[in-house]
């Protein structure tokens, strides 16, 4: 008898999972949100702007930082290039957003600002559509994913592996960002597009929107989770660890890596995708510079520093890295870079399993 | 006339026209496996040279051969691992091995068992022989794959016959050096290969194991045909059947171990110059 899919679905994750997701889920969606929106400011229990938005920032970071491990971690495939499909993402609902501003810009034109101050008299054709958010939404789901199945492919077809595949990642990103950089293909040069006002005509701003896109973030790393967690627990999953570990055994038992590679790298991309699209409100700009190679690197170290191959790792890498990044770049700016190639080094040499595997080992020893 | 065959394993109806094709391999001229005229040349050096070799369905052909003599690369050519240089690879009489990709051939239904053993570390006793069963292993299937109560059968049949039934949750990188042999063999037969290639499939196994190994062998036989690598003699005496001595890349002798050991070349070689 076949078990339904829900059934299989809720086995996936054991029950101290499903509680700690009800936790989250209860306090980013209604306990934060609510002292955020109904409290004073002047209340000890105000959750304050600043809070909101870096929070609602790290939880985008968390969800590209689970996408990277589904693929680094799970199926051994090291990608340095991970910030060209979460920028995918945000330049996508990013020209939504600049479509959103209307005649408000400086140049009161319906055209963004940067195509008046080019000169152009009309929307490229590639725009078009880009004013309607389900659209914006169509772009977001579906470029990024399509750029990385290509790109896969051909890569993968090729079987193109290690540090190899990771140099190549590092080149596509690299080139991508020349490519946005330059004023005349659209998307905005080196400033990139920023100055959003409004998304469906609420000002994105207020506390309101800003709680909304805070619970949209929460809502949307909780369903990556879960569907990480079905991922890697079905035969998928186990074939994709087999992958990692022996892929020549793999093919000789009838299994074809391209086409599980190129599943998991896609959705992967998707992933990273619907990330970029839900920072972009929040941080209020995007431009060329989440492409470079660094950035990419920075979402390794993450992981990294997490711990690879389980999914509650990277969400705390994310987690403990940002949190540091936002002290550190105020506190001492300009050691920030130093700070994680040493942060990097550290982790590889001292906790190969980052943080959740150092706790792992403290458990292990206290039962012991 | 254009008459029809209705085959339940195929999707659509063939016309028949004379000699009717069979999915799967295609044994009526009584060989499963036809190697011609093979060659393969690393860097100039020939790691096999014009090897011709024929293997009858059902039989368990044992290959010798002092160290380098090209037994595992002619595995290798034989599983898409690598393609040879020139000649021609059947796999009975319809199925040309040198244009197809290794998971092809590990579907048409080709296993081998590799030299070093290689398991799944980082998986359970049990899941490795749940990711080697013959089944549809296609990714979009496999995300929604769910193991059937025969499946588990199947895996726990596997379990007792190669004695590892009480570790079926160990992880198999815990396993000694000779389980995971068994273990190897094993997943070769959740694959219900046709052709089953063993590379060497009892070194490190006491003696104990290796006899076992043996009787398996000798039990798969004629249902499956059998090519087993070895180097250890007292093994093959036991399995008994046709042996092929090779040396540099081709044949050297063949015929029972006896004849095969009384044979000048063979002593030579294997006594060195
Ligand atoms: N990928 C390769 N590149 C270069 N040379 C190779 C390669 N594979 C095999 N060879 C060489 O080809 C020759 C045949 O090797 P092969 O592994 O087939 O020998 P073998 O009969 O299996 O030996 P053994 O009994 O030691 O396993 C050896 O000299 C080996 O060094
Ligand atoms: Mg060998």
């Amino acid at each position: 008898m076949r078990t339904p899919f829900i059934i299989r679905f809720l086995n996936a994750t054991p029950r101290a999972g499903w509680i700690a997701l009800g936790v989250f889920a209860a306090l980013t969606l209604v306990v934060m949100p609510a002292l955020h929106l109904l409290l004073p400011e002047s209340s000890p229990f105000h959750v304050s702007t600043y809070v909101i938005t870096l929070s609602g920032k790290i939880m985008c970071y968390a969800i590209v930082a689970v996408a990277m491990d589904l693929i680094w971690g799970y199926a051994g495939i090291l990608s340095l290039g991970h910030g060209l499909f979460f920028a995918l993402g945000g330049y996508a609902f990013g020209m939504y957003l600049m479509r959103e501003i209307g005649t408000d810009g400086s140049y009161q034109s319906h055209l963004p600002d940067f195509m008046v101050f080019l000169d152009w008299k009309e929307l490229p054709w590639y725009w078009a559509g880009s004013d309607s958010m389900l659209w914006a939404i169509l772009l977001v789901l579906t470029v990024p994913a399509l750029v990385a199945y290509i790109f896969g492919y051909f890569a993968f077809r090729s079987r193109i592996k290690g540090v190899y595949f990771s140099i190549i990642t590092q080149a596509m990103t690299f080139a991508a960002m020349l490519f946005f950089f330059r004023n005349e293909t659209g998307f905005g040069g080196n400033n990139g597009f920023t100055d959003f006002k409004r998304i469906l005509g609420h000002d994105i701003t207020s506390p309101e929107m800003r709680a909304t896109l805070f619970a949209l973030s929460a809502l949307a790393l909780m369903l990556t989770l879960l569907a990480g967690r079905y991922l890697v627990t079905s035969k998928f999953g186990r074939v994709l660890t087999a992958i990692r570990d022996a892929e020549s055994r793999v093919m000789f038992i009838g299994y074809n890596p391209l086409h599980y590679k190129l599943f998991i790298w896609t959705f992967s991309a998707m992933l990273c995708a619907i990330a970029g699209a839900l920072y972009v409100p929040q941080v209020g700009i995007i431009n060329p510079g989440e492409m470079s190679p660094a950035n990419s690197i920075e979402i390794a170290i993450w992981v990294a520093v997490g711990g690879r191959g389980t999914l509650i790792g990277p969400v705390i890498g994310a987690g403990l890295v940002n949190l540091f990044k936002s002290y550190f770049t105020v506190a001492f700016p300009e050691y920030w870079l130093f700070f994680l190639g040493a942060l990097f080094v550290g982790v590889t040499l001292w906790l190969p399993e980052g943080v959740t595997g150092l706790w792992k080992r403290l458990k292990a020893r206290r039962t012991a | 006339m254009n008459a029809t065959v209705e085959n339940p394993n195929w999707e659509v109806s063939v016309p028949a026209i004379g000699h009717v094709l069979q999915p799967g391999v295609d044994t009526s001229h009584k060989v499963i496996l036809y190697l011609e005229d093979i060659s393969v040349s690393f860097d100039g050096f020939k790691a096999l040279n014009n090897l011709t070799l024929a293997i009858d369905a059902g039989e368990l052909r044992c290959i010798i051969g002092p160290n380098g003599a090209g037994k595992t690369t002619m595995m290798d050519v034989i599983t898409g691992k690598t393609r040879p240089d020139s000649g021609t690879c059947f796999f009975g009489q319809t199925i040309d091995l040198t244009r197809m990709t290794e998971p092809q051939i590990a579907h048409a239904g080709i296993g081998r068992k590799f030299q070093k053993p290689t398991i799944f570390e980082n998986h359970t006793v049990f899941e490795n022989l749940e990711l080697a069963m013959k089944t549809d292993k296609r990714a979009w299937t496999s995300l929604f794959a769910w193991l059937s109560s025969e499946g588990r059968d199947r895996i726990s049949d596997t379990l007792k016959l190669i004695r590892l039934d009480h570790q079926a949750e160990r992880q198999a990188g815990l396993l000694s050096h000779g389980q995971k042999q068994w273990l190897e063999i094993g997943m070769l037969l959740m694959q219900e290969p046709q052709l089953l290639l063993l590379d060497e499939p009892v070194a490190g196994m006491t003696d104990d194991e290796t006899e076992r190994t043996g009787e398996l062998f000798k039990s798969l036989a004629g249902k499956h045909s059998l090519v087993v690598v070895e180097h250890d003699m007292a093994f093959i005496e036991q399995l008994g059947g046709k042996v092929t001595v090779l040396h540099e890349g081709s044949v050297l002798a063949e015929g029972d171990l006896a004849t095969v050991q009384a044979d000048e070349r063979v002593v030579e070689v294997y006594l060195g110059r």
